[in-house]
């Protein structure tokens, strides 16, 4: 089918399969920080925006984003890197295969969420995985960046 | 010392975090094959006939292959130094399938669709066996899971082929029935522990291509490159020389990739079609297709005097290792290993018992390496034994534990170099507030407990592990590091350029360091066996002394003062006695110009005679819901002596993230089959990994000794940190409400049934 | 993973009842959580995203939900969160995160009947009703209780009434599948019991209900009604659980919901 993707504000032309997944559609054009680790939509890996909220892009069919603004991390790097940062200073993106979903999911709690207590945090993130770090260190980390934001 | 001890970000964090593409699958090219394998739907059955004509035909697809196209050697996939002590039992593809997943053909198509359209062309007949799918009527089943004649062992691992034993081990010391006859008290308990699935995220995947010299190259996300380029050879029946393997950014291993899963799927295809290949794993397939920790059953025996010291030790049992025997006598034996040492009060210890095949899943390496499943066995029997004495858990580890400079009956006179476990436990204690909280508070229909337990590890295997490092003074005067370890988010890379910038004194931003491609890497077998920091770490160390003292030498003919007179201080060399400076660049410059001069470079190579263990003592506190069993974690204090702490940011991450595993291992990780061998926890709906909410809260503290065998003193904290959880929850629960659970992952249910029996 | 031959997305319901009467084997695309579970192969793929059913409408008397209402939407609906103690908002919470949450919808929800389903027994304990585009406007027991025949469902439409309602769940892990759940409700007098993932569907525990509301206020023994319960509906074993450890904690979570709609 074709049909136009806003994707990080720039109009994507492009012929997509009516069973195609936006998470193969972004990867087949370019936007390599989608990634999956599952096949049963639980681990918030391929986490991105469609008009600033969090979605699975492995579980959300291409056309039907047609006319939707998509959010990649490709699209957001300053506040991802401002993230990352402190995330790395706590080595809480230990592999990193996790991290950009999960940066996404984070910014995007920080965007909806006012003064989220640790629940609401846990709540928000309870669709992101990760294998590595126990995630003590992220919770850190979440907690340092959204400090800075009140300051 | 500027760099070791400071918790220096990773070098490559921010990068890996925001998305770049940097893992092996990011880096395919347009046109790269997608190679597809047909799985075995029975855990045990013959390969009549395969029938691939049709998915030939197909537009798009390139490549067919079954057992009649691929070489008939047999290999291991186990990533271990050569000689592997695993059995080479396997080959390519096998007219023998011996669990469900097994490898029936390989298809490479234009793209996945067509792949998988592909696969559903083959047809297959097969002639189904009955399975062994149970652990302890394997031994002298009917049924032989490898019946060929041409299966293969480098050296005596004890293997009995017709009676299903892949390998089998004794260590007995002393004269343990006389020992515990004379014991006060004698405990006793059988176990079982599960096949936990490694469950990193990104899961296996390689690409390959031909260079311009017609190599195959091989971007593979693995631990193991040197090894993965030796068992390819021999699997493929090409030479080494042919081959380059290469390791980029990789998304968590844990020991799964220490064993080459699927490197050697694309790689056939790109020999036999000359173009680019990939493969990517499914969720699913990573579950029922690769390896996972060894299941294992096992009964323990623990005798003491009244007074508490624990003076026989008997562990017998058997571990799972599925289909193939990779890492199977080796983790069977580091069961022992790297848990009896730690009782050296003892008189009598004895350890036996056998790896058995079953058609199962195959074994492989994960994380404790069968320290994991030692710890539980034991320091339940251990907290068993407190139980029956009457004695605080704590108080009876402390009078029996191995300290410094100690020996124990399984060290064979050896020394222990380092240790502050005694102090962890004091640490541990207090963090928790074990005196207020043990055994229980009641609190209503719930009821909370502590319970604990220690662990050791090593630090790369005694006499086997060798690394070598090469550091590179460059034209501009910054220095390369070149190892062949392999960071898979550990942040090793990051933590050898902290003990290089150390040693020669200088800013981590004059560092690069290249790892991991055989091509280039000096040899290094990777990064397993808690290994890195120590061995690889040791090398780099010794690798940067080395080209200090060349880089002074060249200093003192500048400066006319005796090198042993000078200092290295960042950009410069200094003589203190003059106040003279002479550059490191310019050093750097004059050695690659003109006749007469040699770059400024350093090679070292190490290999240790012991493996040092690090330490860790867990604490945990639990609530039970007393009316429907439930447990929740909701405090876990583990305290590490992991030698000194080279980066403590990473380590502190590594424990809490092993200790995050390990608490999946025990509460929440179910691994289970059907009756016809199907492995039916084979996703992330099915096996359950803890999310965040699950753990409670970690807490982590570091009591530091010093390794004198260890680069600045450091041991390694990889895999220690996944040992203490189950053993230390599972003791909680009996002190919160004295059911003992030995089976694992404890589950609401179980608790329930245990607390009914009771009442 | 599903493959899709050809898609058709329609912008009314008449153009879908056409669609459907044209092809009974049509497969309605919900927000495909559970249909990329299977690899089924879809001759006809419906797509209702542009039918209007993607909304939360709050009337006088109902809370009229679409189809495509993804469960995100439901647990953030201020509405929902206002009537019936949240109890739907806290239902649909639980299952696993806010990603997945914004795409799977309430129509397959529903429709699909699942056995482990946290969202039948909350919306069973509240007076409910679905509207089917064949079927028309029925209670949701009533759908239930009926074999699944081809149909779309369209809107699902709860009475605003003054309820109280608990809802209780019981799962290994955070964001596993509730190996038992139960929800209770209270409506002037009238109880209702309901038990789920037994792990067959939810169903109402008629008789424990009828004891609970037949007992003068104040003198209920939630224990007995609890009991009453665990007696009456049937339990089975799966890998989660067991069926008598699955009656021994009906007991519990109908006695804590009693308990917590009574506070
Ligand atoms: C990993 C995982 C974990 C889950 N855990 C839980 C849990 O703990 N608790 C819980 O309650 N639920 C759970 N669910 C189920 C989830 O909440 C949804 O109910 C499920 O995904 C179906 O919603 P969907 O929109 O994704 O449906 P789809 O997958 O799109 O559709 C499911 C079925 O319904 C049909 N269908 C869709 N819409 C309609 C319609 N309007 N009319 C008629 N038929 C229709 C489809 O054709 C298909 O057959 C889980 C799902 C997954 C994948
Ligand atoms: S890839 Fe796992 S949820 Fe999307
Ligand atoms: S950092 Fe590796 S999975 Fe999260």
């Amino acid at each position: 089918m074709k049909l136009e993707l806003l994707i990080n504000q720039k109009i994507y032309a492009l012929d997509v399969a009516p069973d195609e997944m936006l998470a193969d559609t972004l990867r087949s054009k370019g936007f390599l920080s989608i990634r999956k680790g599952c096949d049963t939509s639980c681990c918030g890996l391929c986490t991105v925006w469609i008009d600033g909220k969090p979605v699975l892009s492995c579980t959300m069919l291409s056309f039907r984003v047609a006319g939707k603004a998509i959010t990649t991390i490709e699209g957001i790097q300053p506040e991802a890197e401002k993230f990352a940062r402190i995330l790395a200073a706590e080595g809480s993106e230990q592999c990193g295969f996790c991290s950009p979903g999960f940066i996404m999911t984070v910014i995007a709690m920080k965007n909806e969420l006012k003064n989220p207590t640790e629940q609401d945090i846990q709540h928000y993130l309870a669709g992101n995985l990760c294998r590595c770090t126990g995630y003590m260190g992220q919770m850190r980390a979440i907690k340092t960046y959204l400090r800075g934001e009140v300051q | 010392m500027k760099w070791v001890g400071r918790s220096v970000s990773k070098i490559d964090g921010v990068a890996i975090a925001t998305g770049k593409p940097l893992y092996t699958e990011d880096l395919t090219v347009p046109g790269t094959l997608v190679v597809k394998l047909l799985r075995s739907p029975h855990a045990f059955a013959r390969i009549k006939s395969i029938d691939v004509a049709a998915a030939k035909q197909m537009v798009g697809v390139e490549c067919v292959l079954t057992h009649q196209d691929v070489p008939q050697v047999r290999f291991t996939k186990a990533g271990q130094s050569f000689p592997e002590p695993s059995p080479y039992d396997r080959l390519i593809l096998d007219p023998i399938v011996r669990y469900v997943g097994d490898e029936v053909a390989i298809v490479a198509a234009v793209d996945e669709k067509t792949a998988l359209a592909a696969l559903d062309l083959i047809k297959v007949e097969y002639e189904v066996f009955e399975p062994v799918l149970d652990l302890s009527s394997a031994i002298d089943h009917p049924s032989v899971v490898h019946p060929e004649t041409d299966l293969h062992c480098n050296f005596p691992i004890g293997l009995e082929q017709q009676r299903n034993i892949a390998s089998s081990h004794t260590v007995e010391v002393g004269d343990l029935a006389a020992e515990l006859a004379l014991c006060d008290v004698v405990v006793e308990e059988t176990y079982k522990t599960q096949a936990q699935a490694q469950a990193m995220m990104e899961t296996f995947r390689s690409f390959t291509y031909l260079d311009q010299a017609g190599r195959l190259v091989v971007i593979s996300s693995t631990q193991i490159p040197f090894h993965v380029r030796r068992q390819l050879a021999r699997a493929l029946q090409i030479p080494a020389t042919r081959i380059r393997v290469i390791k980029p950014r990789i998304g968590g291993g844990f020991g799964a990739k220490q064993t080459g899963v699927c490197e050697v799927y694309p790689a056939i295809v790109t020999l036999k079609t000359g173009k680019p290949a990939k493969v990517v794993y499914e969720r699913k397939e990573t579950f029922i297709a690769s390896n996972s920790r060894h299941a294992t059953e096992f009964k323990v025996r623990m005798g003491a005097s009244h007074d508490g010291i624990i003076r026989a030790i008997e562990i017998v049992g058997l571990s799972d290792t599925g289909a193939y025997g990779e890492h199977a006598p080796t983790v069977f034996a580091v069961i022992g290993d790297k848990t009896m040492p730690l009782y050296n009060k003892t008189k009598a210890i004895r350890y036996q018992g056998h790896a058995v095949y079953t058609n199962k899943l195959p074994g492989g390496a994960l994380r404790g390496y069968g320290a994991t499943q030692g710890t539980f066995v034991q320091e339940s029997t251990v907290n068993k034994l407190a139980a029956e004495l009457g004695i605080d858990p704590t108080e009876i580890r402390l009078k029996n534990l191995i300290r410094e400079t100690e020996t124990s009956l399984y060290y064979k006179g050896k020394k222990l170099g380092s240790s502050s476990l005694h102090r962890c436990i004091e640490t541990g204690k207090s963090m928790i507030g074990w005196d207020a909280k043990f055994p229980r508070i009641e609190q209503g229909s719930k009821v909370r407990g502590v319970g604990m337990a220690v662990t050791m590890q090593g630090s790369g295997i005694a006499n086997i592990d060798t690394a070598s490092a090469e550091i590179r003074l460059n034209d501009d005067g910054f220095y390369t590091v070149l190892v062949g370890s392999t960071d898979m988010g550990t942040g090793s890379d990051t933590i050898l350029l902290q003990m290089a910038a150390d040693v020669l004194n200088a800013d981590m931003d004059q560092f690069i360091i290249n790892a991991a491609d055989t091509d280039v890497s000096p040899f290094d077998p990777g990064s397993y066996a808690s290994s890195t920091t120590y061995v690889t770490g040791m090398a780099v160390k010794k690798a940067a002394e080395e080209l200090r003292c060349k880089i002074l030498e060249q200093a003192a003919k500048v400066l006319q003062a005796p090198a042993d007179q000078l200092e290295l201080s960042g950009e410069q060399c200094v003589d203190p006695a003059s106040g003279k400076t002479v550059s490191v660049a310019s050093i750097a410059a004059a050695a690659v110009v003109g006749p007469d001069h040699r770059q400024l470079s350093a090679y070292a190579t190490f290999g240790s005679p012991v493996s040092p263990p690090p330490f860790v003592a867990g604490f945990a506190e639990v609530e039970v819901d007393k009316e429907t069993g439930k447990v929740t974690l909701l405090d876990f204090v583990a305290v590490v002596d992991c030698g000194t702490v080279i980066n403590p940011a990473l380590a502190r991450v590594q424990t809490e993230g092993g200790i995050v595993q390990g608490i999946g291992m025990a509460l929440f990780e179910d691994v289970q089959y059907d009756k016809k061998g199907n492995l039916q926890s084979n996703s992330f709906m099915t096996y359950k990994i803890p999310g965040r909410s699950d753990v409670g809260i970690v807490r982590v503290a570091f009591e530091e000794s010093y390794e004198p065998t260890g680069p600045f003193g450091a041991k390694s904290v990889g895999e220690v940190v996944i040992n203490t959880p189950a053993p230390a929850i599972v003791a909680a629960i009996y002190n919160a409400v004295g059911v003992q659970i030995s089976e694992l992952p404890v589950t609401p249910e179980k608790v329930f049934k245990g607390m009914q029996q009771k009442s | 993973m599903f493959t899709i031959e050809s898609l058709h997305q329609p912008q009314t319901l008449s153009e879908v009842k056409q669609l459907v009467e044209k092809y009974p084997d049509i497969t309605v695309l919900g927000g495909c959580g559970f249909l990329k579970l299977s690899s089924r192969k879809i001759p006809v793929a419906l797509d209702l995203s542009r039918c209007e059913l993607e909304k939360i409408h709050e009337t006088e008397q109902h809370i009229e939900i679409g189809a495509m209402v993804t469960l995100r939407d439901i647990e953030k609906n201020p509405a929902l969160n206002q009537w019936f103690d949240g109890a739907l908002p806290k239902a649909v919470s639980h299952i696993l995160g806010v990603q997945f949450r914004s795409c799977a919808t309430i129509g397959a929800s529903v429709y699909a009947k699942y056995g482990f389903s946290d969202i039948l027994p909350a919306l069973l304990a509240l007076d409910t009703q679905v509207e089917l585009l064949r079927g028309g406007r029925m209670p949701l027991v009533d759908f239930l209780s009926k074999p699944i025949t081809r149909d779309v469902l369209t809107r699902i439409v709860i009475t605003k009434d003054k309820r109280r309602v608990s809802y209780q769940n019981l799962r290994n892990a955070g964001a596993d599948f509730p190996l038992l759940n139960a929800a209770v409700s209270k409506h002037d007098a009238e109880w209702k019991i309901i038990v789920g993932a037994r792990p067959a569907r939810a169903e109402i525990a008629v008789q424990a209900s009828k004891l609970l509301t037949s007992s003068a206020y104040g003198t209920v023994d939630s224990g007995t009604v609890a009991m009453a319960a665990s007696m009456e509906l049937a339990f089975g074993s799966n890998n989660k659980a067991s069926a008598e450890y699955r009656q021994a904690m009906c007991q519990v979570l109908v006695k804590r919901a009693i308990e917590e709609v009574l506070a």
